[in-house]
């Protein structure tokens, strides 16, 4: 099967087309099953993954417009292939914990295959206007998720959402049409394939420029401080499924847009912004994680401590070796496992009682213990508690920022102290002391469908963080030939200084 | 060139080049012809004839020969790659368009012959534009073109489209005189008429003292005639007032058909001029744009209905086309009609849903036709309109891989390869400050809630199955895109090379 990404891709729309023949009564059942044959798909690609290739596998390629070089081109490689089981894994188990009562049900199952379609295509593009492509058509359904189920002011919060990633975007756009055009200057062909634009050699003031366009794409996605706005509100909006969604997968676009797009491209000009990447990054995981102390509601505390783990990533992308970059792309994985899980214990809990207030909560522990423990398993993985998956790609993402800049690991690191402050300070306050009403008494234990949806999660968290080899080793040796690109396609010399250290490390 | 008359052979008038424009006036003299022999004819056989004469006025379009230097007539018709192109992107807008009037609801002004007649005739006069370098027959083409639109506007029989035709008669009056005296000048400074022979005149006595001035008011005159057409800034105040009182089909041809015969006008005249490396020409005409796509953003942004939305937002995709001109290199030229044939079907399937949801009389708003509440909670009521207006919309905001967003993407590399990346940014940032009205449309379609009385009847008043056979092509056109845009770039990029227009 050499045209599996293909399949990938477009199974979930042609099945998201098919499904509004589906009955109402039966649009879950539908949906669950499409998305466990589009799972059971990604993982038959990780099995057929060559391990030991760091290259792309699996490569497609057809011409879409020939004279201007947009062409339909796919292909895998270690930082691509487990994004893509995540994205699939994500939407299955969401799509299990959906409420069989939700309103207009087919509706709902029909955009998440959509939205499913898109968050694949993304991941496996290797020409940058189908990226673009994928990534702009992402915007929609996700536009109506939040829009069509959210809370009060979700049209606002989706307009929000829709707007401020499209305007970035389409300067993202300018940019991939100059890297084009400089593509053309130099080889006489029109060509958005990504590969050869790794090729490419540019001025330092050109890369400057394009730097910068890419930036207001990827930034807004990610989202860094200072973009970082639309986020809450969005999370604050959305349903559980859509929070889901987007922290696990839609965030994640970015940072493989700097992994694919910035890093390899414009190695020189990488380098040179990354002090300017790297004071955002600590300001974003710093004051994050402080306003996610203050926060009351227990949804927002876990989405602002998702951004400030974003921010974690992006320290690790930008540390430029091998440890710091592949140890971001496994906290992508574990990010979307854990955040992922949180929102959906959140959207339980909230499900029961129609609050996500912690203090309206207090000693659930006792009235929900399984409950109680899967949130805890999943509370210590987002702190990054060893044994668990958080700990894995938080530890080596400080291990190679560490060799960049002590003093930015040090302020990085107090982030796991007062993470471990406001996660605790919220399980404490929901889980323990005395209840505060009388009604939470009666409150159910997960039942069937909800355990469904989270001991799958939990039993990664613990897999992956007691035994991460079968993962981080693709990811490695990925990683390692990105940065062994980089270092052979940059100009400068201080830019090859700054990502030599890794190469040695690699011979 | 000057024809001694004694001389005059057949093949010298080249008489094919006047075919096309020759069917389309002998067509609208049949349907008054029939008219005269028998009374009270149902509107469908003058939908069809219509029809089936534009089909063969566009096969003898393609039969065309077609060169540079291919002229005709007196050597004041000029067949060339884009005369060509341009031709066909107006016979299929308006075969496309014409089976609107195939309302389930009659409507007043169809149950005429005169219209269709009318019809054609603005159809001859918009391939005499296109066709031609001579300035006075461009002058003619446009005039017999706008006095039967603003006639076919006025047919529309309601109040406010007598003001619109009015108002569109004035400022069209006003256009033709600035274009009159724009062209005298240019006519002054070079004893000719032909654009070609204004070129090398203008060349030639480039050095002379006080020449800038006169090209000042030259290029200014006709920039100003043109941006009335074009309804660029500041001269678009009209076209919101007249697109609101057009009946929704003639909005959206209007919004289409007469832009590109005035795009050909403008890429013949403008670019001229930018070829000589007049550079200011080519400034004005950049300020213009990029004012004209930002004011009818922002306009657009507060409207309370969707037709007047829709017209803004194609004086937004006016302005922002129009860069191309500025560029007036191969391929900004070939974004033009690769633009604008994307666009036409997109814009035909909006303003057509909007023509099925007309009513006779204001249901829904004392003002307006078509305010936003109409279309709240389709989703609910009528999901599949709802997700065909969703796709048109999203078409229109540019977002891929929906046809407009490769005319975009098109356009915006244009622009980067001629080095004005500050000019693609603007433009892009103006397709994001657009997708806020679009998706406010899709907002209302499918986030809110329907009003009380909102029901099946009250909102899919007009529908027809003519009218939802052309819808379906129009949403198959927007979707399928991808499959069929190599092919269109390809043939128009060939067609303008032919025609030796702009920088390569």
């Amino acid at each position: 099967m050499d045209n599996i990404l293909t399949i990938l891709i477009f199974f979930p729309a042609l099945a998201g087309i098919l499904g509004f023949v589906v009955d109402k009564r039966s649009a879950k059942a539908y949906g669950v099953a499409v998305a466990s044959v589009e799972l059971l798909l990604a993982l038959w690609l990780w099995a057929m993954f060559d391990v030991n290739n760091p290259g792309m596998q699996f490569t497609e390629f057809s011409f879409v417009i020939e004279q201007f070089g947009i062409a339909y081109n796919l292909g895998v490689d270690g930082i691509s292939l487990f994004i893509v089981v995540m994205a699939a894994l994500i939407t299955l188990l969401g799509m299990i914990l959906l409420r069989p009562d939700t309103k207009n049900m087919k509706n709902m199952i029909v955009s998440l295959l959509f939205l499913e379609m898109t968050m694949v295509g993304v991941f496996l593009s290797l020409d940058a206007i189908i990226f673009y492509l994928f990534w702009e058509l992402s915007l929609v359904p996700m536009l109506y998720i939040i829009g069509a189920w959210g809370g009060p002011t979700r049209v606002y919060a989706a307009v929000k959402f829709f707007l401020y990633t499209f305007a970035g975007s389409l300067i993202m756009l300018v940019g991939l049409l100059a890297t084009a055009y400089f593509f053309f200057l130099q080889s006489g062909t029109w060509s958005f394939n990504i590969l050869d634009w790794y090729t490419l050699k540019l001025t330092t003031d050109q890369q400057f420029w394009l730097f910068l366009a890419f930036f207001s794409g990827f930034a807004i996605k990610v989202p860094m401080f200072p973009f970082h706005t639309w986020l809450p509100h969005a999370h604050g909006q959305a349903p559980t499924i859509g929070s889901v969604i987007l922290a696990a997968v839609l965030l994640k676009m970015g940072t493989y847009g700097f992994v694919r797009f910035s890093l390899p491209i414009l190695p020189d000009a990488s380098v040179t912004f990354t002090p300017f990447i790297m004071g955002l990054s600590l300001i974003m995981v710093v004051y994050t994680a402080m306003i996610a102390f203050a926060q009351k509601d227990m949804k927002q505390v876990i989405a602002y401590s998702s951004v400030s783990h974003m921010g974690i990533i992006m320290l690790g992308v930008f540390a430029m070796n091998a440890e710091g970059l592949g140890g971001s792309i496994f906290l992508m994985l574990s990010h979307g496992i854990v955040s992922g899980g949180l929102f959906m214990l959140v959207g339980v809990i909230y499900e029961r009682t129609g609050t996500k207030i912690m203090d309206e909560f207090g000693g659930l522990a006792a009235i929900m213990p399984v409950y109680a423990t899967v949130f805890g398993i999943m509370l210590m993985a987002s702190v990054g508690l060893p044994l668990t998956i958080g700990f894995v790609g938080e530890f080596l993402v400080l291990l190679g920022f560490y060799k960049v800049s002590v003093i930015g690991t040090i302020i990085a690191g107090s982030t796991i102290i007062i993470g471990s402050v406001y996660m605790l300070a919220l399980f404490k306050k929901s889980f323990f002391g005395p209840v505060r009403h009388e009604k939470n008494l009666s409150l159910k234990d997960l039942d069937a469908r909800e355990l469904s949806a989270l001991l799958p999660l939990v039993a990664i968290v613990v897999w992956l963080g007691i035994y991460p080899n079968p993962v981080l080793k693709p990811i490695d040796n990925s990683c390692k030939a990105l940065l062994i690109q980089m270092e052979e396609h940059a100009q400068l010399e201080s830019t090859k200084e700054a990502i030599i250290i890794s190469k040695k490390e690699v011979e | 060139m000057f024809i001694d008359p004694k001389s005059i052979t057949m093949e010298m008038l080249n008489l094919a080049t006047l075919m096309p424009m020759l069917i389309a006036i002998a067509g609208g003299l049949i349907i008054l012809t029939i008219d005269l022999i028998k009374d009270h004819i149902h509107k469908s056989l003058y939908v069809m004839l219509t029809v089936l004469i534009l089909i063969i006025d566009l096969g003898s379009v393609m039969g065309l020969n077609f060169g540079p230097d291919e002229k005709g007539f007196f050597d004041v018709l000029l067949i060339d790659g884009i005369s060509i192109i341009s031709q066909i992107l107006i016979l299929v807008a308006s075969i496309m368009f014409i089976p609107l009037a195939l309302t389930s609801k009659r409507f007043h002004e169809y149950s005429y012959p005169e219209f269709f007649a009318l019809f054609m005739f603005m159809i001859a006069g918009f391939q005499f534009m296109v066709s031609s370098d001579n300035l006075i027959l461009i002058f003619i083409g446009l005039e017999t073109a706008s006095l039967s639109l603003y006639t076919l506007i006025a047919l529309h029989n309601r109040h406010n489209s007598f003001e619109a035709a009015v108002k569109y008669f004035t400022m069209g009056a006003l256009a033709a005189a600035f274009f009159s005296m724009g062209a005298a000048v240019l006519y002054g400074i070079s004893g000719s008429l032909e654009l070609n022979q204004i070129s090398v005149a203008i060349e030639s006595r480039m050095a002379e003292p006080g020449m800038m001035i006169l090209l000042l008011g030259g290029a200014g005159l006709l920039l100003a005639s043109f941006a009335f057409k074009l309804s660029l800034f500041p001269f678009h105040t009209w076209a919101p007032d007249v697109y609101e009182g057009a009946s929704a089909p003639l909005a959206g041809y209007m919004s289409v058909v007469p832009k590109v015969a005035a795009f050909v006008v403008s890429m013949r005249i403008f670019e001229m001029f930018i070829e000589l490396h007049i550079e200011w020409v080519q400034s004005m005409i950049i300020i213009l744009a990029v004012i004209t796509m930002t004011i009818a953003n922002l306009m657009a942004l507060v409207q309370e209905d969707v037709k007047r939305m829709l017209a803004y937002s194609s004086i937004s995709h006016a302005g922002f086309v129009m860069v191309a001109i500025a560029l007036a290199t191969t391929k900004s030229n070939t974004g033009i009609f690769l633009y604008y044939g994307l666009f036409m079907f997109t814009n035909l399937g909006a303003f057509a849903m909007l023509w099925v949801s007309r009513h006779k009389h204001r249901v829904h708003h004392a003002r307006y036709d078509h305010p936003y509440e109409k279309f709240a909670g389709m989703i609910k009521i009528m999901p599949m309109s709802a997700v065909v207006m969703g796709l048109f919309m999203l078409s229109l905001a540019g977002v891929p891989p929906f046809s407009v967003f490769w005319g975009k993407i098109y356009l915006m590399s244009a622009t980067v390869d001629a080095g004005y990346v500050w000019l693609a940014i603007v433009m892009g940032l103006n397709s994001a400050i657009a997708a806020y009205y679009y998706l406010k449309l899709i907002v209302y379609m499918f986030l809110k809630e329907p009003a009380d009385d909102a029901n099946h009847e009250t909102v899919y008043y007009n529908v027809s199955k003519p009218l939802l056979t052309i819808l379906g092509f129009a949403v198959f056109v927007t979707v399928a895109s991808i499959f069929y845009v190599n092919p269109l770039i390809e043939y128009i990029t060939e067609m303008i090379k032919i025609s030796g227009v702009g920088f390569n």
